[in-house]
């Protein structure tokens, strides 16, 4: 069994059933025979099908008793896999080391969703608890069977289950075959799969090993140079690509001169319609090839607009979708007797994934069978993609998730498998895309560029009476935010496939009680239907900081307006419990002084201020105080510090989560005050770490103080993207505290707040 | 025209027939078949291909294959290993700094070369010294702490 078998041909339980199969009632008087059959019921020989209702697909307990848990989702650095195996160490009652994790290879799991919406731990823990909690359950009845005991009077200890008189380890149970377990599945696929078993899992209070700070295996093997990212695959007879990309978004090659890389040893090129690359045997004779090769494009009309037009741009351009948030109260009246009226705009630019290295894929074909090195968050639907690209049956694709130069969404990591797989049947040979630097920011899908417009009335005693807040702008998802589609590929759409964009933006995530609210939002064309520079995808909390950024800055206006302290204008609105605690946590531990902002006027060049801002996603809440220095003469800000609190219920590992959330806090200072994806009407021009900067080591925060607030009654949730949320807003509330000035667009250049302060 | 390279790389003595102006990272990663020297940019941006060439911090994206010379190329691999590990990767390791990683290079090998020439160096040298080294996924806090519980391993 090498690949994934479609649930659709399974017909598994059917065989069960015609031949008989067992059904225990547990706690019914039992027989040897019975015993017999129940154990050769649960375990056996070879492999059941790789679907979503076998517990094997999850769960096996090797020959020596260690256990391999087998997920469908992968960690992108976050440190979800030494997560996901204290979760099943400490269901199966094993130690930690005894758990080895097998992510995101799509002959051994099933399709989990892969990295998606911080769904790890919430969704993708919760299925790996439920299976690992029903092998247990399988493994102690099993040996209850053996010791002729009930069930109810075995325990087990690393591994070992015993009934006071009997021992019987997992490897003598069952260890080197295989679980023969149906579960429960609701028949879905991607992050909403679920298929629990039987067993109930543990009750938090008991847990050992979920909760410790484990440290992650994977640091020692990259820190020591060990560590394999699909950078470093290489296969026999492998060919080295490189793309080449028009200087005027789409223009299709019209003629190509093979003649100017005639000199290059073994170079060879390969066009379909606008699909177009350079291939060697040596990687540096594909890069020489890349760069001399002469095109001629063909004469495309700018598509893009000027950037300095991009707001403007957004507010007018036709509406394509309008979606409304079911509506509070009603705001219209609630407007017409406002004591006073507060309004305000704010804008996003677009903003790039800019990988830490650009997108790299090995394709392979031997024998019809592919095999896809990629480092996509999604190798399932890559899986997909990756058939559909080569017209090929699923089943004949084998994806591996094999580490990427980083990632945060949908990136170019699957447009690189397409693209990988086109050239690898077009040529023979296994072929090795690398994107260039140039096409790392300047062709991956970007975070859509936004406008939101925010209204609040306020009754004579300064109390929000009515709220609306209103998005406008480009789709989160021009292309699909996995690639499974040749649809929503660079390969498909200069394949000749048409772009089918998604229509979808967002709302503000937050508690405050307000009794008229009305949120809206609004999605426009892309400026370009085909293989797009700037075509849009999900990038970390897709639409969450443009989005809290606007709501949380003008909370902030808001509490100005009424020189009310922002920590105490947020608390007057707010209900819920959680909410109210991550915001009185982050303030206590920053040492936050009521007082309206601004502070009275500083003197000297540098102004210090503070902000906070807040937010939820999902079932996640965080806030988040900036303590910043604006520079005045520079217009240059630093975040010095941030204080995080941050609650996702039950913790998991406290070392991960706060790793994470450092993380999230730097790239998101980093977005908010530097990134901005340049175009001019023919292209991106955002082509390098110069002309698309990110933070550097003197501009990150000095300090992260972190309050993580661990809930154990309450089931694990998001903690992948929810502190990238309000980090804009803070800087911005910080800002404005410092000077006075408050600046609504971000991000918060030099240049930008310079020109504010003057 | 290719000519024959000699290349010295974490004590051993490499020949390689390139294009003269073959960066240097190519050879590492293609012709010798090491993995940690990372393209990242291929501009000198960005630090994740940086090398030591005689316990210098060089960017081997941008530098010639011809250029080395005889000059000893180390690269992670060759700066530690776990059982003698460099402090600096002691403490990476200890401090859990990485969440992708593909950096590292540049950080722990630019790193080296200040430590290598400065004995407790100040908050401010360590900024200095890591200026423009590059990573994405927002680790620079847990850089910091680091190379300063390096530092002070060194003494």
């Amino acid at each position: 069994m090498t690949k994934t078998e479609k649930a659709s041909n399974f017909s598994r339980r059917a065989v069960l059933k015609a031949g008989g199969a067992l059904v225990v009632s547990i706690g019914m008087p039992i027989g040897l025979d019975a015993v017999l059959a129940i154990n050769a019921a649960y375990a056996q020989n070879s492999k059941p099908p790789l679907t979503p209702d076998q517990l094997s697909s999850f769960i096996a307990v090797n020959a020596d008793g260690s256990v391999t848990a087998y997920f469908g989702k992968v960690d992108m650095g976050q440190g979800l896999a030494v997560g996901i195996r204290q979760i099943v160490a400490e269901e199966l009652d094993v130690p930690f080391e005894r758990v080895m994790l097998v992510a995101g290879d799509t002959a051994s799991t099933v399709n989990q969703g892969g990295a998606s919406g911080s769904t790890g731990v919430q969704d993708g823990g919760k299925q790996m608890r439920m299976a690992a909690a029903e092998a247990r359950r399988v493994l102690v009845e099993m040996a209850a069977q053996k010791f002729n005991a009930p069930a109810e009077k075995c325990t087990v200890t690393d591994g070992v289950v015993g009934d006071g008189s009997n021992k019987a380890s997992y490897a003598e149970l069952i260890g080197g075959r295989y679980f023969n377990v149906q579960l429960a599945w609701n028949k879905e696929q991607g992050n909403r799969l679920y298929a629990p078993g039987q067993a109930k899992p543990k009750n938090p209070k008991e847990y050992k090993i979920v909760g410790q700070p484990i440290p992650r295996e994977d640091i020692a093997l990259k820190v020591y140079a060990k560590h394999e990212y699909v950078t470093d695959i290489r296969r026999p007879g492998m060919l080295h690509a490189r793309m080449i990309r028009p200087p005027v978004a789409g223009a299709m090659p019209a003629s190509i001169d093979k003649n100017s890389i005639k000199d290059i040893p073994g170079v060879q090129v390969y066009q379909d319609q606008g699909f177009l690359a350079v291939l060697a045997d040596k990687e540096w004779n594909a890069v020489q090839a890349a760069e001399k090769l002469k095109v001629t494009w063909s004469d495309a009309q700018p598509p893009f607009i000027d950037q300095k037009a991009l707001y403007d741009h957004i507010r007018k351009a036709p509406v394509r979708k309008h979606e409304e948030k079911k509506p509070v109260g009603n705001t219209d009246e609630a407007f017409k007797s406002a004591a006073q009226v507060l309004e305000a705009e704010y804008e996003w630019p677009f903003q790039s994934h800019a990988c830490m290295g650009p997108a790299c894929s090995v394709v392979e074909i031997k024998n019809d069978e592919v095999t896809c090195w990629s480092g996509t968050q999604k190798p399932h639907y890559v899986q997909e993609g990756v058939a559909a690209t080569l017209g090929v049956p699923v089943e004949k694709v084998h994806a591996i998730w094999t580490e990427g130069p980083g990632s945060y969404g949908r990136s170019d990591a699957d447009d690189a498998a397409m693209d990988a797989a086109v050239l690898a049947k077009a040529t023979g040979r296994p072929v090795r895309v690398q994107y260039t630097r140039a096409q790392a920011t300047g062709w991956d899908p970007k975070g859509p560029a936004s406008v939101h417009r925010v209204r609040a009335a306020l009754d004579s005693e300064g109390k929000v009476v009515a709220y609306e807040f209103s998005s406008k702008g480009f789709s989160r998802n021009d292309v699909d935010t996995n690639g499974s589609k040749p649809r929503a590929t660079l390969a498909g759409h200069l394949r000749g496939v048409a772009l089918h964009s998604g229509d979808n933006f967002g709302f503000p995530d937050e508690g405050y009680e307000f009794p008229n609210r009305k949120m809206t939002w609004e999605t426009i064309a892309p400026l370009l239907d085909r293989a797009s520079p700037l075509r849009t995808s999900h990038l970390r909390d897709p639409v969450g900081p443009q989005i809290q950024f606007a709501s949380e800055s003008f909370m902030d206006e808001l509490a100005a307006k009424l020189k009310v302290d922002p920590v105490e204008f947020r608390l007057r609105h707010l209900k819920a419990p959680r909410d109210i605690a991550v915001i009185k946590a982050a303030a206590e531990k920053a040492g936050w002084q009521p007082r309206p902002s601004p502070q009275s006027k500083q003197t000297g060049n540098i102004a210090n201020g503070r902000g906070i801002a807040y937010a939820r996603r999902g079932q996640t809440v965080v806030a988040v105080v900036a303590d910043v220095e604006v520079d005045r003469s520079s217009g240059k800000i630093w975040a010095r510090k941030f204080t995080v609190a941050h609650d996702c219920g039950l913790i998991i590992n406290p070392k991960a989560l706060q790793h994470t959330i450092e993380g999230n806090i730097v790239q998101s200072l980093s977005r908010s005050v530097l990134e901005d994806v340049k175009f001019d009407n023919k292209n991106v021009t955002s082509v390098d770490w110069v002309s698309y900067p990110i933070i550097d080591i003197a501009e990150a925060p000095e300090t992260i103080d972190i309050v993580l607030i661990n809930r154990p009654d309450r089931a694990p949730s998001g903690a992948g993207e929810p502190s990238s949320r309000p980090v804009a807003a803070a800087i911005a509330n910080a800002v404005f505290d410092a000077t006075g000035v408050r600046i609504r667009r971000a991000p918060l250049t030099p240049d930008r707040v310079k020109a504010a302060l003057s | 025209m290719s000519q024959k390279f000699s290349l010295n790389v974490n004590g051993n003595v490499h020949t390689v027939d390139a294009d003269p102006n073959m960066p240097l990272l190519y050879a590492l990663r293609d012709d010798l078949g090491l993995n940690n020297p990372r393209f990242g940019c291929g501009l000198a941006q960005c630090g994740a291909c940086t090398v030591h060439i005689n316990g210098v911090a060089t960017r081997s994206c941008v530098t010639p294959i011809s250029a080395v010379g005889n000059g000893k190329v180390v690269t992670l691999a060759g700066l530690g290993t776990p059982e003698k590990p460099h402090p600096l990767q002691a403490a990476f390791v200890e401090e859990q700094v990485p969440q992708c990683g593909y950096c590292l290079n540049g950080w722990v090998m630019t790193a080296a070369a200040l430590l290598d020439k400065k004995k407790k160096p100040s908050d401010a040298e360590i900024k200095d010294a890591l200026a423009g080294v590059k990573c994405r996924c927002g680790t620079h806090v847990a850089i910091m702490r680091a190379v300063k519980r390096a530092a002070a391993m060194m003494g």
